[in-house]
């Protein structure tokens, strides 16, 4: 028997809106930690460093995040492994937010001239002071706009997080789909709220950006 | 004992060879004009001084410490060796204040409050004490100029380095920032001028250095070396410049 699609499906659709943006937030913190990890590796002089952090940008660029979750949730299963959804989902995002990020941040701190170095070097700065009084303030003022766009393309590839039987707002979306058979209504729903979440991020990035220029 | 001294130095960049067996000696209190054509290796040899680049062979000495000895403080001979670039570099991002307050804090340990008056006397020095509280972009060129001479001047350095620092400037301002120069001449810092202004070289430095082929081809007051060149190269130097 068919259900209607009333204000509970809504509500059981914007109670998974919050699982989706529990793995955003795990996504963005985590790999922000490790993006910033990735990011020093590669602006540090250090050939094997350098490598290894391209390497691992390369990998988890290079491959679909769907593969990702299917090689992580399934793979660590074949070596015995028994891992949760939310573990998979976890770790797989933060990883792959973490090459994006850091990759990010890169373009950030090497954009700020050479110059800047060489003056706080010139003044006696150490490394550890140059990236702390000169580099980072100014590199973080242009990583603003791109990190937060980033946060967009997080919170709208969460909902491949559904593939592994992750509960979030795309799988809900699924569920309440097959009980009323009503997909134009259900997916537009589910569309829309993804919008409301990800527009005032949108419009937050781009003000960002105009205010850039010339703002202290 | 001369304050900093080059003995014999050699740099190349890849197959290029800038300085091919420089030989100078800065007093203390002295005001040394380096002149020649680009791509003479003036540049090069300030940066090497306070280690911003590094000679392949030679020595240089910077109150009695040898610079370019393995394990050699690059930080300590930094906080003795200032230097003023070309394009000014200033930090954007910070306040005239907290350009100038930065080193002092964070370098020498001292606290705020300490750098703060410092940091007004310097700019009472280069004649912007109102520009404190102004940000880089807020400035003009000369202006700019002159906070980052006051920024090296806050490190109470034993000398202080300029690689052409009216280079990028119009006309009209180069006259404010050779002005603040004289006035620190004045004063009695020791002062190594890479400059392209043969008038200023002549009238406020105590010796006048022509670099040509990566070396120091000719050297000696300046109201001699500038006036009556011994070489050909000088010469041509001259007269080209004042064309």
């Amino acid at each position: 028997m068919l259900r209607a699609f009333t204000f509970n499906e809504v509500l059981f659709l914007l109670d998974a809106t919050k699982w989706t943006i529990a793995v955003t937030l795990i996504a963005f913190v985590g790999g922000g930690l490790v993006g910033l990890l990735i990011m020093i590796l590669k602006v540090v002089n250090n050939r094997p460093a350098q490598w290894g952090a391209a390497a691992y940008v390369e990998l988890f660029q290079g491959t679909p995040l769907l593969a990702q979750l299917f090689v992580v949730y399934f793979g660590m299963g074949l070596f015995g492994y028994d891992v949760s959804p939310w573990v998979a989902v976890s770790v797989v995002f933060t990883l792959w937010s973490a090459a994006f990020l850091g990759e990010i941040w890169r373009g950030c701190v090497q954009a700020i001239p050479r110059a800047q170095w060489e003056a706080s070097a010139a003044l006696g700065l150490s490394f550890a002071q140059q990236i702390r009084y000169v580099i980072a303030a100014q590199a973080a003022r242009i990583a603003l706009p791109p990190t937060v766009g980033f946060l967009v393309q997080i919170i709208k590839n969460t909902s491949l997080a559904s593939v592994i039987g992750f509960i979030e707002l795309a799988r809900a979306g699924q569920i309440v789909n097959s009980a009323t058979f009503r997909p134009f209504l259900v997916y537009c729903t589910v569309a829309m709220i993804y919008f409301a979440l990800c527009y005032p991020l949108t419009a937050l990035s781009r003000r960002l950006e105009g205010k850039l220029h010339g703002a202290h | 004992m001369a304050l900093i001294r080059i003995e014999n130095a050699w740099k190349s960049f890849g197959k290029v060879p800038v300085l091919q067996g420089v030989s100078l000696e800065v007093g203390e209190g002295e005001i040394v004009a380096i002149l020649g054509r680009s791509g003479s290796g003036k540049s090069t040899l300030l940066r090497c001084i306070n280690g911003l680049e590094k000679i392949d062979t030679g020595n240089i000495w910077v109150d009695g410490t040898l610079v370019n000895a393995a394990g050699a403080d690059v930080r300590k001979l930094r906080e003795k060796v200032g230097i003023v670039f070309q394009s000014y570099n200033l930090f954007p991002h910070l306040s005239v204040e907290r350009n100038i307050t930065l080193a002092p804090t964070v370098v020498k340990r001292m606290t705020r409050e300490e750098a703060r008056a410092i940091a007004s006397d310097v700019l009472r020095r280069v004649g912007l004490e109102d520009k404190i509280g102004a940000y880089p972009d807020q400035l003009s060129g000369g202006q700019q100029q002159r906070v980052a001479i006051a920024r090296s001047l806050a490190m109470s350095p034993k000398a202080i380095l300029f690689d052409e620092i009216t280079s990028a400037l119009d006309p009209e301002l180069t006259g404010e920032v050779l002005r603040t120069l004289a006035e620190l001449a004045r004063q009695g810092w020791t002062m190594v001028l890479v400059t392209h202004e043969i008038g200023f070289a002549r009238n406020v430095a105590h010796r006048a250095v022509f670099m040509h082929d990566g070396k120091a081809w000719e050297e000696g007051p300046p109201k001699q070396v500038l006036v009556k060149p011994e070489t050909k190269e000088l010469r041509n130097f001259i007269a080209s410049v004042l064309d």
